[in-house]
């Protein structure tokens, strides 16, 4: 994993319309491994994604990226994940397939969900949960809301490193 | 359990490690809580498979756990079914 202060592995996937996407060009970028079947991850998703939605006039990026193994888990497939987007449950946050599950090595994310914070510059500067209680929705993605305050005012993050709680990744089976 | 007078030591734990393990035990997803065999939360068209399941909290939030207050009433029916 990249340690907090250091580059953040770079990366172009694809989101639910085919369109490459990549981190970086903006003050800050939130990537989340997250997933369609995970409880923990979908009881933090409209927290993440109001992330993106209250971020947006400061110009922070939001990536969600599915990283699990989709012939395993059909539930993650990219058919699943644009029905999900056309839905509406995105809000705008483009869903990017991992389907080598590279990126999610190169984070060495854990669960989903896993959230990192990049700068300006690419360097990590926050890795873990979204806040402390994925039943607690009043905590409203603290530890996030926090760690971009803090990126955003050009400091680093107070708490820049947190357990990520969720489901496994569900790595292909030669992993 | 203890408040309905169960004994908790009786819970069996079983570990499904494969697909094909799953197939054969009719398994959704972990964590899947059965009584008598009786699943306490009982969902149709579910893929069998090393999933993580979805619970439903009765206030509607999304939990990895089932409802006490489903899984209390789903152990006091059980009860109360027993010969």
């Amino acid at each position: 994993m990249p340690a907090i202060g250091e580059p953040a592995p770079t990366f172009s996937l694809p989101d639910t319309d085919g369109v490459e996407r990549q981190p970086g060009g903006a003050p800050a970028t939130v990537v989340i491994f997250t997933c369609n079947h995970c409880p923990y991850a979908l009881a933090w998703h409209e927290r993440t994604v109001d992330i993106a939605r209250d971020y947006a006039s400061r110009g922070v990026r939001v990536l969600a990226i599915n990283p699990n193994d989709s012939e395993r888990y059909p539930r993650d497939s990219p058919e699943a994940m644009r029905e999900r987007v056309q839905a509406g449950e995105f809000d705008g946050v483009p869903y990017l397939h991992d389907e080598s599950q590279d990126v999610a090595h190169a984070y060495d994310a854990k669960t989903t969900p896993d959230v990192f914070v990049l700068d300006a510059d690419a360097v990590l500067r926050y890795r873990g949960a979204p806040d402390g209680d994925y039943e607690d929705p009043s905590q409203n993605a603290s530890y996030l809301r926090d760690a971009l305050d803090a990126v955003l005012a050009g400091d680093a993050p107070a708490l820049a490193e947190t357990e990520p709680i969720g489901c496994s990744i569900k790595w292909k089976p030669d992993d | 359990m203890a408040e309905l007078g169960l004994d908790p030591d009786t819970v069996e734990v079983h570990q499904i490690e494969t697909d094909s393990e799953a197939r054969r035990e009719g398994f959704i997803g972990s964590p899947t809580i059965r009584i008598d065999g009786i699943d306490v939360s009982p969902t149709e068209g579910e893929p069998y498979g090393l999933n993580c399941r979805v619970y439903h909290r009765r206030d509607g939030r999304i939990s990895p756990t089932p409802d006490p207050a489903d899984l209390r009433d789903a152990l006091s029916a059980a009860i109360k079914t027993r010969p």
